[in-house]
């Protein structure tokens, strides 16, 4: 076994953070690091630096997967790894995340009202009022919902292919993996060549 | 290179989703995530042990017999 790294024990940021938004939504803000962070690395200076060691979601399923041993470690199936999977994956994050976005504009003019739900898998509505009690901006509000809803998501996604595969299997479809992946090949100018 | 391993670890660039993972328990250090592209081994690192190739979440290392 290799020696830890501080970094290892970053899977802790994920747990305190799905813990936060059980107290107060707004919290769900502060998934937006896990957001930008990775698209600095990526755009800045075409690493991956922040899926290789600083996501703190990698670390989990690493930790949860590999140190703990809930992983059944076998090979995921070859349509998982493909491009076109891969892509229409990301294509759908993406498009998932700009109804999200719409829906925050639909509160902040007032077109739609404030929905205190966490919506899991993109279909299923969670109570989750418990964890607001008013006072900020409505659109505000419904970003943290939303964007809450993506990451729980996502978490469970990423579990569950942790669960029955290897265990950062998420990190095979994950689509911040998959979007700083293609900016770094980008700017890398990365030829379609194999191994040497 | 003195005592070269028989077996060395080969990765299937195209479908490496740089993730990084391999990196992370070579015990040797010979991968590096080549430009946040690909993960790359130093063959003259490489001991062939099979570590990341069962670490790898896309399964896409191989450990083969050395040309
Ligand atoms: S692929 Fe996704 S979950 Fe995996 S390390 Fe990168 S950003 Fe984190
Ligand atoms: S086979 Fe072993 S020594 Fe070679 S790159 Fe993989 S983990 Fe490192
Ligand atoms: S673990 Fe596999 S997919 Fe991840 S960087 Fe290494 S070779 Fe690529």
């Amino acid at each position: 076994m290799k020696k830890s790294h501080w970094y290892n024990y970053l899977w802790i940021w994920s747990v305190v953070y799905f813990a936060m938004g059980f107290f107060h939504i707004l919290f769900a803000w502060l998934g937006l690091i896990s957001f930008f962070l990775p698209l600095i690395f990526a755009v800045g200076v075409g690493s991956k630096g922040f899926c290789n060691r600083y996501c703190d979601r990698g670390q989990l399923l690493r930790a949860l997967g590999g140190q703990k041993g809930f992983s059944r470690r076998k090979d995921v199936p070859d349509w998982m790894k493909s491009k076109a999977f891969r892509y229409g994956f990301l294509a759908f994050f993406m498009a998932m995340f700009a109804n999200m976005l719409c829906m925050t504009y639909q509160v902040y003019t007032g077109a739609a009202e404030l929905r205190e739900t966490v919506t899991l898998f993109w279909s299923i509505p969670v109570p989750w009022s418990f964890a607001y009690a008013g006072g900020a901006e409505p659109w505000a509000a419904q970003f943290a919902f939303g964007f809450y809803s993506m990451m729980l998501t996502s978490a469970i996604l990423g579990i569950l292919t942790m669960l029955a595969y290897k265990p950062r299997s998420w990190c095979v479809y994950c689509p911040m993996g998959t979007m700083t992946q293609m900016i770094c090949r980008m700017k890398a100018g990365a030829k379609k060549e194999s191994n040497p | 290179m003195a005592n070269q391993s028989k077996r060395h670890a080969v990765v299937d660039t195209m479908l490496c989703v740089a993730c990084g993972a391999c990196m992370e328990v070579c015990p040797r250090g010979a991968i590096t995530v080549w430009k946040g592209s690909y993960s790359v081994v130093d063959d003259a690192l490489c001991i062939g042990c099979g570590l990341c190739a069962k670490e790898c979440p896309a399964s896409v290392i191989r450990v083969e017999d050395r040309p």
